[in-house]
């Protein structure tokens, strides 16, 4: 018996630490190779450690001062986009999850629907609505939309956080007079913290590495985020042979993320499992 | 429209509270709640209206137009859904090449997710760790990443074909053929498994452990186990997970985008490229919103034909499997 589960446990850790290796395979590719000198990246056959490990990648990257900008634009576009995405879904999900009216049941179905609804569908008369009102061009497009509810998402989250709350604090602040918003405010909120972490994270992570909506509304390569900045950049740059500044500027567009993710595992695993399992 | 609301649950409430409550207050308060309700929703109810609902109604009247973004849409009946079927050979390619990569990426990444999933279920130490490797790349998943993909996969200098060559393999040309360039795609997204194997996870921890019990004092073995047991109970989660690939793999832009630009020769010229091109490159908006409403009727239908078969094998309970 010991020695079939000790097997089984040898079998367990081979696959795990195999897959586990392939998957992360092409970050630790990406890190490794944007401290290697030029002469280093076109060797065959390639190698995956730097010999001589320099930071001239990330200075020749960084030098037409373009990629800072990138990250600028993208810190400032993803902020908004997770202050309106926390504001907009916690009153959501509260009004969906404490408010009784004849329709919540109806409307949260249509939350849930719109999850199914591919972007493209609206796509063409937003874009052409905010042509009409000056729009593009400018970060109003991505930001917007965050606070209208911040997705569907964010509001099953908020939801599902705030109906497990006792329904005795709602009651004795209602004999004490306290109207909604106060409530809101003063009793569910303060307490809520965990689940606006999640929707932080996952409002960041998601504009941070949205592609479509700037690629769609951004036109002034200044104003570029991240994403379609670092496209930019590996375009202008395709035909050279040495790909370190490349992959300098590709680790540091994921750095936020892989830190975020480092700092605060717990609240990611926990955003995807609730939304998964109701 | 709150009014409305109220006036209607005015008469019903009190009757069902009982002669005791007070019938002048609990009217106020359930108009007053009813009437919060509406204030407290109202982002997302403007979002809805003004980004998805408006914009929806919008975009399938426009397709039965002639649009081009400036002039006024000019109504030409259903000559934009005639041209797709019978004018525009770009979209029957690219609607087979995304068919091809959804019916061969969504099984391919759902059972993965599970076996790392059941893996990662069992109690070893060291979970924790493999939990977090696995899972992250499906976070980072954007442009950076798929940028170093192309770069591993690249033929000559790339990293894949050189470990292949050590095993005495030669390499495809990976993203510069056209027999290789999907199954590349395909090959990476499997690496972005980790949240729907999360979700997995989360089921198979709530199978109760009294199942398992029950089934080896009977001497089933660890198959019969997974596949009467753990398959069924977790079905509601598999059902979940289909959809949901399904959605973002019928709408995949971004890898084929960044990493082929539709090559070559359009092997990966997806469906989302073909909308992307017609809209913003050829700005006929018209013919792209009759595209996206085709995507959207696709997505539906499919998303339907998975809701009405899960009768027949998702697990509910209260209800025999």
């Amino acid at each position: 018996m010991t020695v079939k589960r000790n097997l089984l446990k040898v079998i367990w850790y081979l696959i795990l630490l195999t897959v586990s290796l392939l998957f992360c395979f092409p970050a630790v590719y990406m890190i490794l190779t944007g401290f290697k000198t030029p002469q280093e990246t076109v060797v065959f056959p390639p190698t995956l450690i730097p010999k001589v490990w320099t930071l001239n990648a990330y200075r020749e990257g960084l030098s037409s001062g373009l990629f800072g900008g990138y990250l600028r634009n993208s810190i400032f576009v993803s902020g908004m986009i997770v202050a309106g995405t926390v504001v907009s879904s916690a009153l959501v999900g509260f009004g969906f999850a404490r408010l009784r009216s004849r329709f919540r049941n109806l409307l949260f179905v249509v939350v849930l629907a719109t999850m199914m609804i591919p972007s493209s569908v609206t796509l063409i008369p937003v874009y052409s609505m905010y042509a009409s009102i000056g729009w593009i061009d400018t970060y109003l497009p991505l930001i917007v939309p965050a606070f209208a509810g911040g997705g569907a998402f964010s509001i099953f989250l908020t939801k599902q956080f705030f109906e497990g709350i006792p329904n005795e604090i709602v009651e004795s602040a209602k004999i004490d007079g306290a109207g909604w918003m106060t409530i809101f405010l003063r009793m569910f909120l303060p307490n809520s913290k965990p689940v606006l972490l999640v929707v932080t994270i996952f409002a960041f992570v998601n504009s941070w590495n949205d592609f479509f909506t700037p690629l769609i509304f951004l036109i002034d390569p200044k104003k570029f985020t991240v994403a379609i900045g670092l496209n930019t950049f590996r375009n202008s740059y395709g035909a050279a042979m040495d790909i370190a500044p490349l992959m300098a500027m590709a680790t540091l567009s994921v750095l936020p993320i892989l830190v975020l993710f480092l700092v605060a595992q717990k609240y990611f695993v926990q955003g995807i499992t609730t939304t998964g399992i109701k | 429209m709150g009014e409305v609301i109220s006036g209607k649950k005015q008469k019903k409430v009190p009757r069902s509270s009982g002669g005791r409550v007070n019938r002048w207050t609990s009217t106020v308060s359930t108009r007053r709640e009813a009437r919060a309700f509406w204030v407290f929703i109202s982002p997302w109810l403007i979002g809805f209206v003004c980004l998805t609902l408006g914009p929806m109604m919008y975009s399938l009247y426009a397709s039965f137009t002639n649009w081009n973004g400036i002039r006024a849409p000019e109504f030409i009946g259903a000559a934009n859904f005639i041209k797709m079927f019978t004018g525009d050979d770009k979209f029957v390619t690219s609607l087979i090449n995304t068919a091809i990569y959804t019916v061969v990426s969504v099984p391919i990444n759902l059972s993965v997710a599970l076996v790392l999933a059941v893996l990662l279920n069992c109690p070893f130490r060291g979970k924790t760790l493999f939990r977090a490797l696995l899972y992250l790349p499906s976070v980072c998943a954007g442009v950076a990443i798929f940028i170093v993909w192309t770069n591993l996969f690249n033929p000559y200098q790339g990293f894949f074909n050189y470990i292949l060559a050590v095993f005495g393999i030669n390499g495809p040309d990976w993203l510069q053929s056209p027999q290789w360039a999907m199954p590349a795609l395909i090959v990476m997204n499997v690496t972005f498994c980790g949240s729907t194997m999360l979700i997995f996870l989360a089921g198979l921890q709530n199978v109760p452990e009294m199942l398992y019990e029950a089934a080896r004092v009977d001497g089933a073995n660890l198959f019969h186990m997974f596949f009467r047991i753990t398959l069924p109970m977790i079905s509601p989660v598999i059902f979940y997970n289909l959809i949901m690939s399904m959605i973002g793999a019928l709408q995949i832009f971004t890898q084929p985008m960044v990493m082929t630009e539709g090559g070559p020769i359009d092997a990966t010229y997806v469906y989302g490229l073909h909308l992307y091109n017609n809209a913003f490159r050829y700005y006929d908006f018209g013919y792209a919103c009759a595209l996206s409403w085709v995507l959207f009727v696709i997505i539906m239908v499919l998303s339907l034909g998975v809701i009405r078969s899960s009768d027949s094998w998702v697990y509910s309970e209260g209800r025999q499997p």
